[in-house]
C-alpha cells in the first residue's frame, strides 16, 4: 500500500477483512505468509513494537480513564517527559475536536466522540500505520455520513498510511483512495475505486461494488443501459415486468426475450419521458459512454490480472444509442 | 411493590432478620457484658486468648494475599485462554464451597498428616504442616478459596480483551497493561472478593479445628478460642471472643458497604451526569465547522 494512502479494505461480513487487520497489527498471527513495512519483515515483532494506531470496532476506550489519559496512555508507556505528553494530548484532543471533553470518562462521550477519541489515542504514538475496525460500523446513519467527510478531511491533514475495514461499498468508495475488496479470505482485486467500478475483475466485484444486472449474458450496470420504446440495431428485446419508483431514480424490471430478468435504472425524467408500464414491449441497449462497464461471468480473471488490479478484456459494444438526456420532453401522465 | 403489601412485607423481612441475626448476635452482646464490662475484658485479654487473636490475625494475613493472587490468576486463565480441561480447573475452584470444611480438613490430614503421603517426608524434613500454623493457612486458604475468582471472572468476562488489546498495539507490556488496565477494570470485584476471603478465613472453623490440633496458646484461632471456652463452660470468654469475633466482621462488612455506595463503572454502566450536563449526542457537534 502506498504511502500515505487511505486504503479500504471492503468486502462482506465474514469475509477475513479483520482477521486481515488484526494479523497486520500482529494482533493474530497468520498460518503461513510475511507482513511487511516498507520491505521489512515484521512478522516476528510482537504487537507492542510495530507502532501500529489500531482503532477497534467498539473503540476500545479504557473506561476507568478520562479522555485526556486515554490519550496519553501510549506516551505514558513510552515514558516521555510530562509537558511533552501535555502538548502532544492537547494537540490531538484538538485535531479531532475533543478538546472541551477532555476530563470526561469515556461513558460519557457518544459514539462518535468515543470514536474520535479512539482515533487520537491511536494517533499519539505517531504510528507508521494506522488501521481502522469498521470505524463507523456501531454508529447511526447521520454521524456515521459526518465522520466520513471528517475522516478524510483529517487523513488530508495528517496523512499518514491508513486502512480500514468496512464492509459498506458507499462508505468505503467515498472515504478511501484505493480499495482492496475481499471476499472468502481472497484478496478479489485492489485498486482505485472509480477504476474498479468502471473496470471489475471480475463478477463479484462488480455486482459487490454496485448495482449490477446482466444484458445479453454479461454483466453491467443498469444505470448504463438505455431503454427505447422502437427497436434500434444491437438492441435487446424485452417486456416491462414493473416499474418501481424511488425518489430520484426509477426502477424498471423487464424480462427479456432471450437472457431472463434484467433490470434498468432510469432517472425520473427519463422514466417519465418514456412512461412504461407493465407489458409494455421495450428495447434494451448499453449506453455508449460506459462501453467498458461490463464483466463475462464465463471469464474468471486469472491471478496476476487481480493482483494488478486490471480487468479483463471488456466485451466490444457496437451501440451508439442517445443517451436519455437528449431525449425530447413530452408530458407527464 | 404497591401500598397495600409493602407495609408486611417490610415486617416480615424485619423479623425474619431479626429472628435469625439480630436476637441472636445481641444475646451474644449482651451476655458478654453481663458481668460487666471488666471480666469480658479481663477474659478476652488473657494469654490465650491473645495469642489466639494474633494467630487469626496471622493466617488471615498469609492466606489472604495468597488466595488473592491465586483467584485473579485463575480467573485470567479462565477468561483470557481456551485450553482443553478448562471446564476442570472452573469446576474444581468450586469444589471447597461444595464439599464440607470438615472434609478439607481431612484430605489435608490424609495427605500431610504424619501417616500422610507426603507427611513423613515433610517431617523428616522438618516441616510440619499439620497441628501448625502451615496446615491451618492451607485449610483457611482452600476454603475461601473460590470467592476471589467468582468476583472477578464474571467482570474480566464482561470486560472482554479489547482494552487490554488497545494498551498492548499502544505499546504496553503484559505486565504493564495489568497493572494498568486489567487490574483497575476488576478493582471493585476484586476488593469485595477480598473482602468475602478475609471474612471467611475469619470465621473458619471446621476445617481449622481439624488440622490445628486445638492447642491452646498454640493452634487456637479466634473461633478455635471461642469453641474451647463453650466447652470448658469458660462462657464469659466464649462470650467476649465472639464479640470481637463479630465487631471484626462488622468492620469488614462496612468496608463492603462503603465500596458499594460508590457508583461504579464496572457495576453500574451509565454514570451519572450532572444536570447541567446534557446527554452527549453527536448531531451537538460542530464536525465540520473549521475544516
Amino acid at each position: 500500500m502506498p504511502d500515505g494512502s487511505l486504503t479500504a479494505l471492503l468486502g462482506p461480513s465474514g469475509g477475513g477483512k479483520s482477521t486481515l487487520l488484526r494479523v497486520v497489527a500482529g494482533l493474530e498471527v497468520p498460518d503461513s505468509g510475511t507482513i511487511e513495512f516498507d520491505g521489512q519483515d515484521v512478522t516476528g515483532i510482537p504487537v507492542r513494537d510495530r507502532g501500529i494506531g489500531f482503532c477497534f470496532q467498539h473503540y476500545a476506550p479504557f473506561r476507568h480513564l478520562t479522555v485526556r489519559k486515554n490519550v496519553a496512555f501510549g506516551l505514558e508507556v513510552r515514558k516521555r517527559p510530562k509537558a511533552e505528553i501535555r502538548a502532544k494530548v492537547d494537540e490531538l484532543l484538538g485535531l479531532v475536536k475533543i478538546d472541551h471533553l477532555a476530563d470526561r470518562y469515556p461513558s460519557q462521550l457518544s459514539g462518535g466522540q468515543r470514536q474520535r477519541m479512539a482515533l487520537a489515542r491511536a494517533l499519539a504514538i505517531e504510528p507508521q500505520l494506522l488501521l481502522l475496525d469498521e470505524p463507523f460500523g456501531a454508529l447511526d446513519a447521520q454521524v456515521r455520513q459526518e465522520l466520513r467527510v471528517w475522516l478524510r478531511e483529517l487523513h488530508e491533514k495528517i496523512s499518514v498510511t491508513t486502512v480500514l475495514v468496512t464492509h459498506d461499498q458507499e462508505e468505503a468508495m467515498e472515504v478511501a483512495d484505493h480499495l482492496a475488496i475481499i471476499n472468502e479470505g481472497r484478496l478479489e482485486q485492489i485498486g482505485h475505486p472509480a477504476e474498479m467500478y468502471d473496470h471489475p475483475a471480475n463478477e463479484f466485484v462488480m455486482k459487490f461494488l454496485g448495482p449490477a444486472t446482466q444484458l445479453d449474458g454479461s454483466w453491467v450496470r443498469p444505470h448504463d443501459l438505455v431503454v427505447h420504446r422502437d427497436p434500434a440495431e444491437g438492441d435487446f428485446a424485452g417486456t416491462v415486468e414493473r416499474v418501481t419508483h424511488l425518489g430520484f431514480e426509477v426502477r424498471v424490471d423487464v424480462t427479456m426475450a432471450e437472457g431472463g430478468p434484467a433490470w434498468v435504472q432510469l432517472s425520473r425524467g427519463a422514466a417519465t419521458e418514456l412512461d412504461l408500464g407493465p407489458g409494455d414491449p421495450v428495447w434494451i441497449s448499453r449506453a455508449a459512454s460506459t462501453g467498458q462497464n461490463v464483466v463475462d461471468p464465463a471469464g474468471a480473471p486469472d491471478a496476476a490480472t487481480v493482483a494488478q488490479g486490471l480487468a479483463p478484456p471488456a466485451t466490444p459494444v457496437s451501440s451508439a444509442e442517445p443517451s436519455t438526456d437528449d431525449l425530447a420532453p413530452s408530458t407527464a401522465r | 411493590m404497591t401500598g397495600r403489601w409493602r407495609w408486611p412485607l417490610r415486617i416480615a423481612a424485619l423479623t425474619y432478620l431479626g429472628l435469625l441475626v439480630v436476637i441472636p448476635v445481641g444475646s451474644v452482646f449482651y451476655r458478654a457484658f453481663e458481668h460487666g464490662f471488666g471480666s469480658a475484658w479481663t477474659a478476652i485479654s488473657s494469654p490465650d486468648a491473645v495469642h489466639a487473636l494474633w494467630l487469626t490475625f496471622l493466617v488471615v494475613l498469609i492466606a489472604v494475599p495468597l488466595d488473592t493472587v491465586f483467584g485473579v490468576g485463575v480467573a485470567l486463565i479462565l477468561s483470557r485462554h481456551r485450553f482443553p480441561g478448562a471446564w476442570l480447573l472452573d469446576a474444581f475452584v468450586d469444589l471447597p464451597l461444595a464439599v464440607s470444611p470438615v472434609v478439607v480438613g481431612i484430605a489435608l490430614v490424609l495427605v500431610y498428616g504424619n501417616s500422610g503421603w507426603w507427611g513423613n517426608w515433610l517431617a523428616a524434613h522438618g516441616i510440619h504442616v499439620i497441628f501448625s500454623l502451615p496446615g491451618i493457612v492451607m485449610a483457611s486458604a482452600t476454603v475461601a478459596l473460590p470467592y476471589v475468582v467468582r468476583e472477578v471472572l464474571p467482570v474480566l468476562q464482561e470486560i472482554g480483551t479489547d482494552q487490554e488489546q488497545a494498551a498492548t498495539t499502544l505499546g504496553a507490556s503484559p505486565f504493564t497493561t495489568f497493572r494498568r488496565i486489567t487490574l483497575p477494570s476488576i478493582r471493585r470485584s476484586l476488593a469485595y472478593g477480598v473482602t468475602l476471603t478475609t471474612a471467611r478465613v475469619i470465621g473458619e472453623f471446621g476445617a481449622v479445628a481439624v488440622v490445628s490440633g486445638l492447642v491452646a496458646g498454640k493452634t487456637q484461632t479466634l473461633t478455635l478460642f471461642i469453641q474451647d471456652g463453650v466447652e470448658n463452660l469458660n462462657l464469659v470468654a466464649a462470650y467476649a471472643g465472639a464479640v470481637v469475633l463479630a465487631l471484626v466482621a462488622l468492620a469488614v462488612l462496612a468496608v463492603v458497604g462503603a465500596d458499594r455506595r460508590v457508583p461504579t463503572t464496572e457495576r453500574r454502566k451509565p454514570r451519572w451526569r450532572s444536570p447541567s450536563d446534557p446527554s452527549p449526542s453527536d448531531s451537538e457537534m460542530p464536525l465540520l465547522s473549521t475544516t
